[in-house]
């Protein structure tokens, strides 16, 4: 089997973007806890630092030690000549997952995964052994989400990109129900195509309170995780991600039950007297993943 | 009345002779008397001559006023122009603000220097060799268990004050009425004023008598000195001193917190001590979260004291706080405000000659320039030689702390934090028990049973060899500092033994 860069299925409540133009953040990134480092090449840096940013990336994705964190770099949109430059920069480099930006159509994904072909095939790559996401930052990208993510066997996820959003639709950011639409889309396209559906950042880091509502909200309504700007941020995300003493009791019960059912040779599992579902299984089986996540030390 | 003869064993019965009645009571009001006897003296020259100061003696000075000092500069300046030589300058610290003594120190009026540390262009100078006699660095508790010694012996000291009554009553602060440059707690200067030959208070706030409650007490007191400016209010102290944003800063405190909790030192009823630097001070933070969490208490709050420590003791969190020095303004309001916010001097907070407070610490988190990976810490000088800090209560509260944790950044732009052999030993790796950084933890091999514990609460120890590995593998091993041959600091260990040596750095060109 061919050997992949990225996993479809892992833990990804936080992604925390760094300026790739920064080498203290970049060398500094991996100390904070989040799940996901993206190196930003695009908004973050300003077009006369480009180079050096890219430059940068590809060393630090070389030389650092980023222990067992999902490395995601956000390369510039293909269309402005520069993304091109940037994936042959980072793909030699060995970056775990390339992260489109301002993703309109499932065309714009079926274009850049072919220059990440001709890239893996030009350095000995596995062709395939880099994951992509795509972010989805227009009116007609949410529209789409549902063809965009399903437009790549590579994609990880897709994720709402808020501010561009919020221009296009003519209004700004507020409590969250400008934004209710997209990310109900970009959920359920995510959900559909079996992949992960990441948030928008919250940009006022001094809002602490503010933050965590928007953690509640989207963790309700099912996103895998959020970008985070700032690592301030990332403590209180996975603290709100973490499940309840009580819930994680119970999906303990539940497994419980289900290895007794199995020990027993019986297909069917019950719980105070109620029959388990496989839904039921499932819950449990990720309650308990992201329990663990937050409990583990990273040995390295 | 007998015969001095007939009283048996009169030789045994000290005695100052017969009874010979009383001088004339006075009669005036006392307010009338403090207006016309008092130790008050139109000036400081005046006060100089009256103290009786010669060439060669040691003078002293208390830093409580930072970097807005204008105590020191003004006395040496008058000194200069009376004509004084050879001085010994014994501070309990000196800021950048100091570095008119310079030039005091070219024309030879100044030619030895005691203190805890030197900062900016003073430092500079020092550090490149301005001095014949190296400077002499002590910490706290070596200072006051010196001068309790008489291993260094104070002649005049010159102590200002921003509060004080005409006999000598002075105070960091008054009770009276709002004083804008409060500097709250005047602990380092109670011990010279108890032990210098001669005492001078420069006030710019003379109050009523009597001014309590009060740091030094009149008869410690032998004139006093009304100048319009002992030191700029800015400088001194602001507001409170802000918690950090930095993120890695945060993360430091946050890891050293649970350090010691899981060491087991975080217990109802413990004691601590904290720095003002922003991973010290934030970890506060973290343990008022952690005791409202688990219901527990501070017996007593140690040391420098910050507005945050005083907030914890306004929420009950804290019962006393024992204060050598406030750092921030509102440390200071709560010491004018709060009874038990307690005010002491250098000699109880650290002297090894005395019972110290710091031996009944629990825990102290301190701040580290370098630390090697015998654990020695170093707070004095830079990556660069030169002297940037100052020892303060550094090891007398790492050696009396039951638990020391010494917090750093791995790195410092390119500079790694943790290397083989620090450039100058300030406090021994015996006495330092935990390094925390932003990568990771490192427990002194001297110690197995915390980091047994450490591992237990699913804290990743590593080795300090470990540590010192992973900086170099992120920045490099920089060349090493190039001195010469020539002494110019010479750093005492708390017991006045001397632990380490400063010397000239070398700025000649390389081969």
């Amino acid at each position: 089997m061919m050997e992949k860069r990225y996993a479809k299925d892992r833990l990804r409540r936080s992604m925390m973007f760094v300026p790739g133009n920064n080498p203290g953040m970049i060398a500094d990134a991996r100390i904070y806890g989040a799940d996901c480092l993206m190196f930003d090449l695009e908004d973050s840096v300003a077009y006369t630092e480009k180079d050096a940013a890219r430059f940068l990336v590809h060393n630090a994705l070389k030389t650092l030690d980023f222990g067992k964190k999902e490395i995601v770099v956000r390369i510039n949109d293909l269309s402005s000549g520069l993304g091109i430059r940037d994936l042959e920069a980072i793909i030699p480099a060995g970056v775990h997952v390339v992260r489109l930006p301002k993703t309109d159509s499932a065309q714009d994904v079926i274009d850049c995964e072919k220059e990440i072909a001709r890239i893996e095939a030009e350095h000995g790559i596995p062709v395939g052994a880099t994951g992509m996401m795509a972010a989805i930052e227009s009116a007609g990208g949410v529209l789409n989400a549902r063809e965009i993510a399903q437009a790549s066997g590579r994609l990880i996820g897709i994720a709402l990109g808020a501010e561009d959003y919020v221009t296009d639709l003519k209004t700004t950011r507020s409590d969250g129900i400008e934004l209710l639409f997209a990310r109900s889309m970009i959920l359920n396209a995510a959900r559909s195509a079996g992949i992960a559906a990441l948030d928008t950042v919250y940009s006022d880091v001094n809002n602490e309170e503010g933050f965590l509502e928007e953690v509640n909200l989207i963790r309700k309504l099912g996103f895998d995780g959020k970008s985070v700007i700032n690592p301030r941020q990332i403590e209180p995300l996975h603290h709100t991600f973490v499940p309840s003493e009580k819930d994680l009791k119970k999906a303990y019960a539940i497994m419980d039950a289900i290895a007794e059912a199995n020990a027993r040779g019986s297909g069917v599992a019950s719980l105070n007297g109620k029959m388990i579902d496989k839904p039921v299984v499932i819950r449990a089986q990720r309650l308990i993943a992201l329990a663990e996540a937050d409990n583990t030390v990273e040995e390295e | 009345m007998d015969d001095l003869k007939n009283i048996p064993h009169i030789e045994e019965i000290n005695h100052r002779g017969l009874f010979a009645g009383v001088p004339p009571k006075h009669t005036a009001t006392f307010q009338e008397r403090t207006a016309s006897q008092n130790k008050v003296l139109p000036s400081l020259e005046a006060a100089i001559r009256a103290t009786g100061l010669q060439d060669g003696m040691t003078i002293s000075f208390h830093h409580h006023f930072r970097g807005g000092d204008h105590v020191v500069n003004q006395v040496v300046d008058a000194l200069a122009r009376m004509g004084y030589k050879n001085l010994t300058l014994a501070a309990s610290s000196l800021a950048a603000v100091h570095a008119p003594l310079i030039q005091h120190i070219k024309n030879g009026v100044i030619t030895h220097i005691e203190t805890s540390g030197l900062r900016g262009d003073l430092a500079e100078e020092i550090s490149r060799g301005l001095m014949d006699c190296p400077v002499v660095f002590r910490s706290h508790g070596g200072r006051a268990a010196a001068i309790r010694s008489g291993e260094l012996h104070i002649d005049v000291a010159f102590l200002g004050a921003p509060s004080c009554d005409p006999y000598g009553n002075a105070n960091g602060y008054s009770r009276d009425e709002d004083d804008a440059i409060a500097c709250g707690s005047m602990g380092y200067a109670r011990t010279d004023a108890k032990y210098a030959d001669k005492v001078v208070i420069l006030t710019n706030h003379l109050v009523r008598y009597p001014n309590a409650p009060w740091a030094i007490p009149e008869y410690d007191v032998d004139y006093i000195v009304v100048m319009e400016d002992i030191g700029d209010p800015k400088g001194i102290m602001s507001g409170a001193t802000r918690y950090t944003k930095n993120p890695k800063e945060l993360l430091i405190a946050q890891t050293a917190a649970q350090v010691i909790d899981a060491a087991g030192y975080f217990y109802d009823g413990f004691s601590m001590q904290m720095g003002s630097g922003g991973a010290s001070l934030a970890a506060a933070r973290f343990l008022r979260q952690m005791m409202l969490d688990k219901g527990i208490h501070c017996r007593f709050a140690l040391g420098g004291i910050t507005g945050q420590i005083a907030a914890m003791h306004e929420e009950g969190l804290i019962d006393r706080i024992l204060d050598v020095q406030s750092f921030d303004l509102d440390a200071a309001l709560s010491l004018r405000k709060n009874r038990f916010h307690h005010q002491i001097g250098a000699t109880y907070y650290a002297s090894f000659l005395s019972a110290a407070a710091v031996d009944q610490l629990d825990f102290v988190i301190l701040s580290a320039l370098e630390i090697d990976t015998s654990f020695n810490v170093n707070v004095l000088t830079g990556s660069d030689g030169v002297i940037r800090g100052a020892i303060g209560g550094h090891p007398d509260t790492a050696a009396g702390a039951s638990l020391s944790v010494v917090v750093a950044p791995l790195t410092r732009g390119r500079i790694p934090t943790i290397i083989d052999r620090v450039n100058t030993i300030v406090t021994p790796g015996d006495v330092v028990d935990v390094v925390v950084t932003d990568q990771g933890v490192a427990v002194n091999p001297r110690r197995p049973e915390i980091a047994k514990k450490l591992r237990r609460a699913g804290i990743h120890v590593y080795t300090i060899q470990e540590l010192k590995d992973k900086a170099e593998a992120l920045v490099g091993r920089p060349d090493p500092i190039r001195y010469t041959g020539r002494v110019v600091g010479v750093v005492l260990y708390r017991d006045n033994t001397i632990i380490d040596t400063i010397h000239q750095i070398d700025e000649g060109p390389t081969e």
